[in-house]
């Protein structure tokens, strides 16, 4: 027991194992943190910064920062929230996302983090960036809804590590690139795997959209991190 | 006291958001008992006969007639409120917004299958609404007060939202009131 | 073209493969598909990432380039010093905009960000040799000259003071050096340093560096000594010292200037450091816009090594330590320390998430040191006149003396080694400014200044700065400099994280609405607020301090843009109905103006 690490979340006390992130303490202990970019068994990138936490002052992404002995954390304060909120909003005008046409609303945890902060309309002005749509044999790439979260690089891998989907430029045109030649290759069941990785309608595979009627959809009534939050 | 008075508008929307206010069914009778209505499809009145409280707008702006309507509706409507995606994102018709102007008529109109060779034109008639560039949120031409997101709205984040402005109280956004689809 | 030659000298070796590329890209002039794809085979690695690797820089190209290709420098200096011009006259000579090659294929025109010739603008490389002080007629000689197929290092036709003028170097740059210190840039005798070092313990050298209190002189200013004990204490096979050339913040130079002129201090002070922490292998990492200095530098350490200064056994005391100079290849970014470490191991310049710190997993996953090539050169002179001297000079939280970089208006722009504590006052008259408006400290990450803080200081405890300088004076708009440095963030971010990606591009279309006079209160509010959310949640240095150009001038320059906002409206749209319609007239001979006219 004593080997363990002791921390506070809004007040709340958890008892953490060594080398666990703050995201992983948290949910062991029944306190959900929102998350978007990260994956449960990838290694955390901190891309989408919405599970960034407070704690002594300094900013950190929860996903990536490891828990330390006495950290007393902020996150469902007003000003941890007002900041998340704003990262999802954020997200909603970078791409193009039209959710009433999209195959994954219901399942997707970008409008499912929005719904947990009840976004009613993104504070940014649309940017409406000119992206396209990728045919490969077995799905789609729809760039317009890609978030750059990395999980399909990370998740996505050939048998001896090479990245089937890779990062492609840099600043506002960081895109994802897929490997022609090993996107030819993916089995049935990778196709799959890609598709249920992406957080949000990017990665489709052919003739598999739209299968769960409205109502019966992972988020139509709870939601997401009620799974967590309802442990305990 | 004077009932307050609303008034509607489908801009470049589907009349979907509007088949939903109606969905709220017999408590439209309420909502009848509650509110007068000025312009607005539902009873037809063209155009406005008094100061109105609350407007709603269904639609976002794709053409030079959307935005004179939604000025016209700022004007006379003391809160304005976004409804739809439409509304609030351009919704649907702004998935043109990527694509220019040109490329989306010469598709329609000269490239289109079903175009017979001698009528391959761009429809040009004064009376129709010149295209805007892109199709626009409302709230990028006028100050919209609230929004209500939704393709359409569901009936009851409408009567919600409505009964709360009406009565004067804070909004009660239960999580199944909103919806993106 | 044979890849697999070009391959084969690399050894399959994963941190050579930057360096792989460039020698394809020098060979062939891009880096074709066939080539990626040879390059991913040889390597495993799938063809995707190898394009992730060459999209990324900026001196990559996976697109056929002309044989000359002109980076122009667009950094706020540059614009300042004529830039326009300078760039019309080449898109006339070329026949082709930026970002496109002439239709013979002989020129290509690219825009660059600061090439750290900021005293000397406008400044362009073409291909990898340096011009300086461009205008209209050099434009239209150069123009003629690549009409004619010269050879671009014939077209310098004057050489630099110093070192510049090195058989090989060869390079028109100036040092400017307007003020000489006692550390930097004072006689310093080779070895000197090296000797004292040897002759003590690794630990006595720590000791010696946090007694003499030197602070990073990249900016950030963290205890070099604790850095490198930290790193000593670390368990690893083997230990690595970094040497950050990697100088991007616009308005910086002073490394370009210490790497021409004093080369041994900065590597010895590599040796100190590799000697300190426990290593025995060093790298400079160099920016690509520095090429031209690299043959140089491997001269010196050339020398070096037969003056038993590098290399096994050195000065005779049994360490043995070597220099690799690895050159980047276009990115701000890999200023950053631990996005450097991933350049240098030949990925993309993405800065890695900390804690593991470099200290603990740097190159390699082996714990690593990246010190600035100030900072080296400061310890080599605090181990040879020791740390009560160095103490003596500066302040008691800034020991020792900063090389700034000058720039902008002012009669003498360049290089000033300075004492810690100089206020900004002082420095503007060192300098020749008048009627200085305000002063950019830091760079574009740093801060502006205006007259009010002009009695501030130079040091850690007030006015921190790399190095970068650059002065405004009063006939300076400076709304157009505060988008010049937001359109270098915009270009400069890597993209991994959002706030960085997409914040900085909506905080740029937030300041435009103001610039162009259509701003509320409410927009400023917005603003600031925006500025805070990509400062607070970004997950590097760039990010965290991207917004600070507008944060800023925000409050130091409150005023203007209050006088540029419309106070008593609540909203103002920016949505012009003439302009919305416009394309909708072409496409159906329309005028909308006409048929409004009679309603």
């Amino acid at each position: 027991m004593s080997d363990k690490i002791k921390f506070t979340v809004d007040g709340q006390e958890g008892l953490a194992e060594p080398g666990q992130t703050i995201y992983e303490a948290a949910k062991a202990n029944g306190i959900y943190i929102p998350v978007l970019c990260h994956f449960e068994g990838l290694k955390p990138v901190g891309s989408c910064r919405i599970c960034s936490v407070k704690s002594n002052g300094r900013w950190m992404a929860s996903c990536t920062q490891p828990v330390t002995q006495g950290m007393i954390i902020e996150n469902m304060t007003p000003e941890v929230e007002e900041y998340r909120k704003a990262l999802i909003e954020m997200l909603f005008v970078e791409g193009n996302h039209f959710c009433p046409a999209c195959e994954k609303s219901g399942n997707c945890e970008l409008q499912a983090l929005a719904y947990r902060y009840q976004i009613m309309v993104p504070r940014f002005p649309y940017l409406f960036p000119k992206r396209e749509i990728e045919a490969f044999p077995k799905f789609l790439l729809e760039h317009n809804r890609c978030v750059q979260c990395q999980r399909c690089v990370r998740g996505v891998q050939t048998e001896d590590g090479q990245k089937i989907f890779a990062l492609h430029e840099r600043s506002n045109n960081l895109r994802i690139n897929v490997d022609r030649q090993l996107a030819t290759e993916m089995s049935n069941e990778q196709v799959q795997q890609a598709m249920d990785i992406c957080p949000v309608g990017a990665i489709l595979k052919k003739e598999a959209g739209f299968r769960i009627p409205i109502g019966k959809r992972k988020f139509d009534y709870r939601p997401i991190g009620s799974e967590i939050e309802e442990k305990e | 006291m004077t009932k307050p008075v609303i008034a509607t508008a489908s801009l470049a929307g589907c009349f979907g958001c509007h088949m939903s206010f109606l969905d709220i069914d017999e408590k439209i009778l309420n909502l009848i008992e509650l509110v007068e209505f000025d312009k607005s499809p539902i009873d037809d009145i063209k155009s406005f006969t008094r100061p109105v409280d609350i407007g709603l707008i269904e639609g976002g702006c794709c053409n030079a007639e959307n935005v004179e309507v939604l000025g016209y509706f700022r004007k006379n409507c003391r809160i304005l409120i976004s409804v739809g995606e439409c509304a609030i994102m351009g919704g649907l018709p702004a998935m043109r917004n990527t694509i220019p102007l040109k490329e989306c008529l010469e598709e329609a109109y000269i490239k289109s299958l079903t175009v017979a060779p001698e009528d391959a034109f761009i429809p040009n008639d004064e009376e129709l609404p010149l295209l805007l560039d892109r199709v626009y949120p409302c709230h990028e031409i006028v100050k919209i007060d609230y929004f209500l997101p939704g393709c359409p709205p569901s009936a009851d984040l409408i009567w919600e939202a409505l009964s709360a402005l009406i009565q004067g109280r804070p909004i009660k956004l239960d999580y199944q009131l909103i919806k993106y689809d | 073209m044979d890849y697999k030659k070009i391959i084969s000298k690399y050894n399959l070796d994963r941190t050579r493969l930057i360096e792989l590329l460039k020698d394809i890209q020098a060979a062939e002039g891009y880096i074709s598909e066939k080539a990626v794809a040879e390059v991913a085979k040889a390597f495993r690695i799938s063809i995707a990432e190898v394009e992730g690797l060459i999209s990324f820089y900026h001196f990559l190209s996976a697109r056929p380039l002309g044989k000359y290709v002109v980076y122009l420098n667009n950094s706020i200096t540059s614009e300042m010093a004529g830039r326009q011009e300078v760039a019309l006259a080449f898109e006339e000579e070329a026949g082709c905009p930026f970002g496109k090659t002439s239709s013979d294929g002989l020129i290509t025109l690219m825009e660059t960000s600061c090439i750290g010739m900021n005293d000397q603008e406008p400044a362009a490389l073409i291909n990898e040799v340096i011009f300086t002080r461009l205008n209209k007629e050099k434009v239209k000689k150069l123009a003629s000259w690549m009409k004619q197929g010269k050879p671009v290092q014939e077209m310098v036709e004057e050489f630099g003071d110093g070192a510049n003028s090195h058989e090989l170097v060869k390079a028109m740059v100036k040092n400017n050096i307007r003020k000489s210190g006692p550390v930097i840039f004072d006689d310093y005798l080779a070895g000197t340093a090296i000797h004292k070092t040897l002759e003590t313990s690794p630990e006595a050298v720590i000791d010696e560096i946090k007694k003499a209190n030197l602070l990073g002189r990249g900016g950030a200013g963290f205890p070099t000594g604790l850095k490198w004990e930290l790193c000593r204490k670390e368990k690893g096979p083997e230990h690595y010292v970094i040497c950050n050339a990697d100088e991007g913040e616009p308005g910086t130079f002073k490394d370009r200037v210490i790497l021409t002129e004093r080369p041994e201090m900065v590597f010895e002070g590599m040796v100190i450091s590799g000697y300190a922490v426990g290593a025995r292998q060093g790298i400079l990492y160099l920016r690509h816009e520095y090429s031209y200095l690299k043959k140089y530098l491997e001269n010196i350490l050339k020398k070096m090594r037969e003056q038993g200064l590098l290399g096994k056994n050195i000065a005779g005391r049994g360490f043995d330590f070597e220099v690799e100079i690895k050159m980047g290849a276009g990115a701000y970014i890999c200023g950053e320390e631990s996005a450097l470490i991933e350049s240098a191991e030949g990925k993309r310049g993405e800065p890695r998430d900390r804690p593991p710190f470099p200290v603990q997993k740097g190159y390699l996953n082996m714990p690593s040191t990246v010190n600035n090539v100030e900072t080296l050169a400061t310890a080599t002179r605090i181990m040879a006149n020791g740390s009560n001297w160095f103490r003596a000079m500066g302040t008691s939280v800034s020991a020792g003396t900063k090389v700034l970089s000058v720039s902008g208006d002012c009669d003498r722009p360049g290089i000033y080694e300075v004492e810690f504590g100089l206020t900004i006052d002082e420095l503007l008259k060192m300098a020749g400014a008048r009627e200085t408006f305000a002063i950019q400290v830091g760079g574009p990450s740093g801060q502006c200044i205006g007259e009010p803080g002009f009695s501030r200081k130079i040091c850690f405890s007030d006015l921190a700065t790399g190095g970068s300088v650059i002065i405004f004076n009063s006939s300076r708009d400076l709304f157009s400099v505060v988008a010049n440095f937001l359109d270098f963030f915009i270009e400069e971010s890597c993209g991994w994280c959002l706030p960085c990606r997409a914040g900085n591009v909506l905080l740029k279309k937030k300041f435009e609405k103001i610039i162009k006079g259509t701003g509320t209160r409410q927009d400023l509010k917005e603003i600031e607020a925006w500025g805070k959310i990509i400062k607070t949640t970004s997950r590097c240095g760039l990010g965290q301090t991207s917004a600070n150009p507008v944060l800023t001038t925000l409050t130091n320059f409150r005023k203007l843009y209050e006088s540029k906002i419309v106070k008593e409206a609540e909203f103002i749209s920016e949505f012009d109905l003439i302009t919305a319609v416009a394309e909708a007239c072409i496409l159906t001979g329309r005028n909308f103006q006409e048929e409004n006219e009679h309603v």
